[in-house]
C-alpha cells in the first residue's frame, strides 16, 4: 500500500507527483498499464477531470482503479461540469473508498473542448470548492445541514507563477492559502530564475506552504513556441526553445526528457520548492525516464 | 438595455411558410437602439421577405407596425385592428415583447424574428456588450463597478482563473479578463482589500425563477 | 429561354446631383451614348439613398441598381458618399440572404465633368447585368 500523500507531504522528503489522463471510452487497458507503470515510482498520481473540457472516463473512477492497484490517487475536481450538490456527493463517495486527496480547480471553459454547446456550470469557483471541502470536513454540507459521517481530505490547489498580470493571481493564491490549501501544484515552470522569485514571495508569506513545481515535458521546439503563444501563464525561455531545436527528428522527446530532468535536479539540489508535479501530457510512458533523468 | 440580433432570414421564412398575410411588429425601445427590431428593421425584413417570396413564386402580403414598447400590454392592444387582418404575427421585439403579443391575442400564432442575446450597453457604433446578468444579487460594490458574473466567462467571484492571458481572456483574445480590469480599478481606488476577501458561493435563488417583483411607486 | 442578346435589363441609377447627375448631362452634351435602359434618378446626395430605396427598386422589378456619388473627400455633405458605400455593401448582404446575387447592386464615384466615365460605367454595368440575366424576383417575367 502506498503511503498517505498527507504523510509524504509532511515528511520533509522531496515530493514527486505525476498525472494520468483517462481515456475517451471504456477500454482501460492503456490506463491500467500507465497506473501500474507509475504507481510505485511517484508519491501520488493526479487524475485529470475531463481535461481540456474533453469528455472522458471519469477522474473518480480512475482514482478508484489506482486505489485498487495499490497507488495513491489525487482526485482532480473542476467546477465546470457539476454543481455544488454533485461535487459534494462525489466527495462523500470518494472518501468512503479511501480516496483522501483532492485538487480543487476551476476548470477550463467549456468551449475549448469537444462539447462546445454544453452548459458550463461554474456554480462554484476553485476557492469556494476548497472551502466546501473544509465545510464537509466539519461535518456539514453547503446547505448548512448536518452530515451523518464527515470526510477528511488532503486538499490542494493550483497557482500560475508566470501569470500576466501576476498581482491578481497572487491575491487569489493568498486566499487559497488562507482557505487551508495543503499543497499547490503549479502551472508548467521552465524559467527557474522567475520561479525562484515566486518562491521567495511564497516563503515570505508562510514557510509551510507546500509547492510542487509543474514540469511539462517538451516534445519539440514547435510545441514550446506554441505554448508561449497560446497557453496562458506558460513561458518557455528562448534558450530552451533553441536547445530543443538542436535535437534531430526522433530524438526530440529524448531532449525534452533531458531538459525536464535538468530542471528537476536543479529544483531538488537547490531546494527551490518542496517537490515536482510531472505532466507528460499523453506520454505517460516516458515518465520513468524523466524521473531517472531527474535523479529521482 | 436589452440587446438582440435578428434571426437568419432562412429561419424566419421557415416559421412563416404557408401564411399568405402576416403582420410584422417592431418595438420602439431597446431593439430600435441596437438596430435589431425598430421601424427601419421592420421595413427591411418586410422587403426581404417580399423579395424572397416573389422569387419563389409565393404570395405574401405584409402589414407593418412599430409600437413604443411590446412589453406593455396597453401598447400591444393598439395592434388589434391590424392583427385581425392577418394569419400570423412576426414580432421583432425581444423575448419579453413576443410574449405579451401572444398573450393578448391568444388565437394568433406569434413568431419571434429576433434572438434576444443579453442586457448590455453600446461600446461603439454598432457594437453592444453584455454587462448585466440580472442575477438579482448585485455584486458590483465589491468589484469596482465591473461585473465578474457576466464579464468573466466563468463568472468567478474570487479572482482570476489561470487562463488570464496578458489581461485578456483565454477563450477570446478580443475580450478583456474581467478580473484584470477589476484588479486595476480597485488598485486605482485604493480598495484592493475588497479583492482579498473570500466570497462564498452565489445565491442562485436571489431571484426565484420565473422572476416576479411587486413594488409601489416612490 | 430567350437568347442572351434579347434581354434588356432594367437598371436604376441613383445619381448624386453634385456629380453623377451632371456627369450624365456632360455625357449627353458630348454626344457620348450610354444604354437607354438605365433609368437615372436624381438625388441631392448619394448619402440620401437608403437601403430601403434600393430594396424597393428590386421589389419593383429592377435587374440591377447603381449608386453613383462623388469621389472620396469630395462629398458636399462630407460623408454622404461613404454612407452610400456602406449601405450598398449592406444591401449586397441582404440580397444574398434572399438568394439574389449581391453583384446586382454596385456603387461608383465620379466627378461632374466625367461624362465619358459615366458612359463607361453605364455600359459595363449593363453588360454585367445582361450576363447575370433577369432578376429572379421579376414577377410574371
Amino acid at each position: 500500500m502506498a503511503k498517505a500523500f498527507k504523510e509524504t507531504l509532511n515528511s520533509g522528503k522531496f515530493v514527486v507527483t505525476s498525472e494520468i489522463g483517462p481515456p475517451k471510452g471504456t477500454n482501460l487497458e492503456k490506463l491500467i498499464h500507465h497506473i501500474d507503470l507509475l504507481k510505485d515510482k511517484v508519491d501520488a498520481l493526479n487524475v485529470t477531470d475531463n481535461q481540456s473540457s474533453v469528455m472522458r472516463f471519469p477522474s473518480l473512477g480512475t482514482c478508484l482503479l489506482i486505489k485498487e492497484r495499490g497507488g495513491e490517487p489525487i482526485l482532480q475536481m473542476t467546477c465546470r461540469d457539476r454543481n455544488r450538490m454533485a461535487l459534494e456527493a462525489d466527495l462523500l463517495f470518494a472518501y468512503t473508498r479511501g480516496i483522501k486527496n483532492v485538487l480543487c480547480l476551476t476548470g477550463d471553459f467549456i468551449t475549448i473542448g469537444d462539447h462546445k454547446e454544453a452548459r458550463a456550470v461554474f456554480d462554484l469557483d476553485s476557492l469556494q470548492l476548497l472551502h466546501m471541502v473544509r465545510i464537509l470536513q466539519s461535518g456539514k454540507d453547503l446547505g448548512g445541514n448536518e452530515l451523518d459521517g464527515a470526510v477528511e481530505f488532503c486538499a490542494g490547489a493550483t497557482v500560475t507563477p508566470e501569470a500576466n498580470p501576476i498581482e491578481p493571481q497572487l491575491i487569489k493564491f493568498e486566499k487559497k492559502v488562507q482557505a487551508g490549501a495543503e499543497f499547490f501544484q503549479t502551472q508548467a515552470i521552465y524559467d527557474l530564475d522567475n520561479f525562484k522569485k515566486f518562491m521567495k514571495y511564497v516563503r515570505g508569506l508562510d514557510k509551510n506552504i507546500k509547492i510542487l513545481a509543474g514540469i511539462v515535458l517538451l516534445a519539440s521546439a514547435g510545441m514550446a513556441k506554441y505554448m508561449n503563444e497560446n497557453t496562458p501563464g506558460v513561458f518557455v525561455p528562448q534558450v530552451l526553445i533553441d536547445e530543443m531545436a538542436t535535437a534531430e527528428k526522433g530524438k526530440r522527446v529524448q531532449k525534452g526528457i533531458e531538459i525536464a530532468g535538468r530542471l528537476i535536479r536543479q529544483i531538488k539540489e537547490e531546494a527551490i520548492c518542496d517537490g515536482v508535479h510531472i505532466m507528460a501530457i499523453g506520454r505517460e510512458e516516458v515518465v520513468p525516464d524523466i524521473l531517472a533523468a531527474g535523479g529521482l | 438595455m436589452i440587446v438582440a440580433e435578428r434571426k437568419p432570414l432562412e429561419d424566419i421564412r421557415e416559421m412563416i411558410a404557408g401564411y399568405k398575410k402576416i403582420l410584422i411588429v417592431g418595438c420602439g425601445t431597446c431593439v430600435t437602439i441596437c438596430w435589431a427590431g425598430g421601424e427601419k428593421e421592420v421595413a427591411v425584413l418586410s422587403s426581404q421577405l417580399r423579395l424572397a417570396s416573389k422569387k419563389d413564386g409565393n404570395e405574401l402580403e405584409i402589414l407593418e407596425a412599430t409600437i413604443e414598447r411590446q412589453c406593455e400590454k396597453e401598447l400591444v392592444e393598439a395592434l388589434k385592428d391590424k392583427v385581425q387582418q392577418v394569419e400570423a404575427v412576426l414580432s421583432m421585439g425581444c423575448g419579453a415583447g413576443v410574449q405579451p403579443i401572444a398573450e393578448i391575442f391568444p388565437d394568433m400564432p406569434v413568431y419571434p424574428a429576433l434572438n434576444t442575446t443579453f442586457v448590455g450597453m453600446p461600446e461603439g457604433e454598432g457594437v453592444w456588450v453584455e454587462t448585466c446578468r440580472a442575477c438579482g444579487d448585485c455584486f458590483l460594490d465589491k468589484t469596482g463597478g465591473i461585473c465578474p458574473i457576466v464579464r468573466c466567462a466563468k463568472g468567478l467571484l474570487n479572482g482570476p482563473c489561470g487562463g488570464t492571458n496578458n489581461g485578456k481572456c483565454e477563450i477570446d483574445s478580443e475580450k478583456d479578463c474581467a478580473w484584470t480590469l477589476i484588479y486595476r480599478r480597485l488598485e486605482q481606488q485604493g480598495r484592493l482589500d475588497a479583492m482579498r476577501k473570500y466570497y462564498p458561493p452565489r445565491n442562485f435563488q436571489a431571484v426565484i425563477r420565473p422572476g416576479k417583483v411587486e413594488t409601489l411607486p416612490a | 429561354m430567350k437568347a442572351k442578346g434579347a434581354f434588356l435589363p432594367d437598371i436604376v441609377a441613383f445619381c448624386c446631383a453634385q456629380s453623377a447627375y451632371q456627369a450624365a448631362d456632360t455625357a449627353g452634351s458630348m454626344r457620348i451614348t450610354y444604354p437607354e435602359n438605365i433609368r437615372v434618378i436624381r438625388v441631392p446626395c448619394a448619402g440620401r439613398v437608403d437601403v430601403l430605396h434600393i430594396l424597393r427598386a428590386f421589389e419593383k422589378g429592377a435587374d440591377g441598381v447603381l449608386v453613383l456619388g462623388c469621389h472620396e473627400e469630395a462629398c458636399r455633405h462630407l460623408s454622404g458618399n461613404i454612407r452610400a458605400k456602406n449601405r450598398v455593401q449592406r444591401v449586397n448582404t441582404l440580397l444574398q440572404e434572399v438568394g439574389i446575387d449581391g453583384k446586382r447592386v454596385e456603387m461608383f464615384t465620379l466627378a461632374p465633368n466625367q461624362g465619358s466615365r459615366f458612359a463607361r460605367i453605364a455600359n459595363e454595368v449593363n453588360e454585367r447585368i445582361k450576363e447575370l440575366g433577369p432578376s429572379p424576383v421579376k414577377s410574371g417575367a
